[in-house]
């Protein structure tokens, strides 16, 4: 399995970690982990680190997720990434609004590393 | 009390407050979160529980067609075991981070009973937690409401979940 960069957006530090440690535990060879604790954070550190994976939440302070996910659609460098929801705003309205804003996965909190493995690693092709 | 969301919640949710229905979703809400995200199991209260054992508060705001607040209460030395189960790290190296764990345990189960009762996730959103440090205090509702309970014993500690409804 090729190394992937990931980006992890949310507002939680704890949550941010156990993100991370899920990946890994996913199977996943993580070369870098960048970390933001809001949308608008995220759109700045994306101008200027490439990543392969975006993990957000929806619920944050400054900017959300959903408005970060319309955000980095209109971006073209950043388009192609793909952008997994984590969060406990699990209701179908927001399934179905983030899959239409562009998100390619969705995972409800709580969850186990292998929901992780299961939603994440077929956004990579993998 | 009667609830505004969708009149096609599942059987046994109900459409309005029932406090025999829910308690028991509340009490299923919190122990799945704690099973699933610390990989332990709560257990029925063995005592009367002791308010000033329960220094850290979490809340977290629901608004919609579920309008009030869910707060989770437990010691310290409770929170920072759960942050060092969710963060798989000895109690003694928690830093400010159980304050974080124990808001996010909050949202969690927030999410997670709301999305248990049919027809209400969609119509219902959560606030970002918020955190009170110590017991000595008291909280008072613009509006009268219902209220359900659950208590449990973390690793041998008492800790407690409340949803506040406001009408």
């Amino acid at each position: 399995m090729s190394q992937i960069r990931a980006l992890i957006v949310d507002d939680s530090s704890v949550m941010r970690k156990i993100v991370e440690r899920s990946l890994r535990q996913a199977g996943l060879d993580l070369s870098s982990v960048i970390e933001a604790g809001n949308g608008a954070e995220a759109l700045g550190l994306l101008d200027t680190n490439l990543v392969d994976l975006i993990l957000s939440d929806i619920n944050m302070p400054v900017m959300d997720g959903l408005e970060f996910v319309r955000q980095v659609q209109t971006v073209e460098k950043l388009r192609n990434i793909p952008v997994v929801m984590i969060t406990t705003e699990g209701s179908e309205s927001n399934v179905v609004q983030a899959l239409s804003l562009g998100a390619k996965g969705y995972i409800r909190k709580p969850f186990t590393p292998d929901q992780v493995k299961e939603h994440v690693l077929p956004v990579l092709g993998l | 009390m009667t609830m505004s969301f969708s009149e096609n919640a599942h059987p046994g949710a109900g459409t309005a407050f029932d406090r025999g229905t829910w308690t028991p979703i509340l009490g299923l809400a919190t122990r799945e979160v704690f099973e699933i995200m610390l990989g332990t199991s709560l257990q029925d209260p063995s005592a009367a529980k002791d308010e000033r054992r329960m220094e850290f508060t979490a809340l977290v705001g629901l608004a919609g067609s579920l309008c009030g607040v869910l707060s989770i209460r437990c010691s310290n030395a409770s929170a920072r075991i759960m942050a060092s189960k969710m963060l798989g790290m000895p109690p003694d190296q928690v830093d400010n981070d159980c304050l974080d764990a124990l808001g996010e345990i909050a949202n969690m189960i927030a999410g997670n009973f709301k999305g248990k009762l049919s027809g209400v996730g969609n119509h219902c959103m959560l606030s970002v937690p918020t955190i009170i440090v110590g017991s000595d205090y008291h909280t008072h509702s613009v509006a009268d409401g219902n209220s359900i309970e659950a208590n449990f014993e973390f690793e041998q500690l008492p800790m407690c979940v409340t949803l506040e409804m406001h009408e």
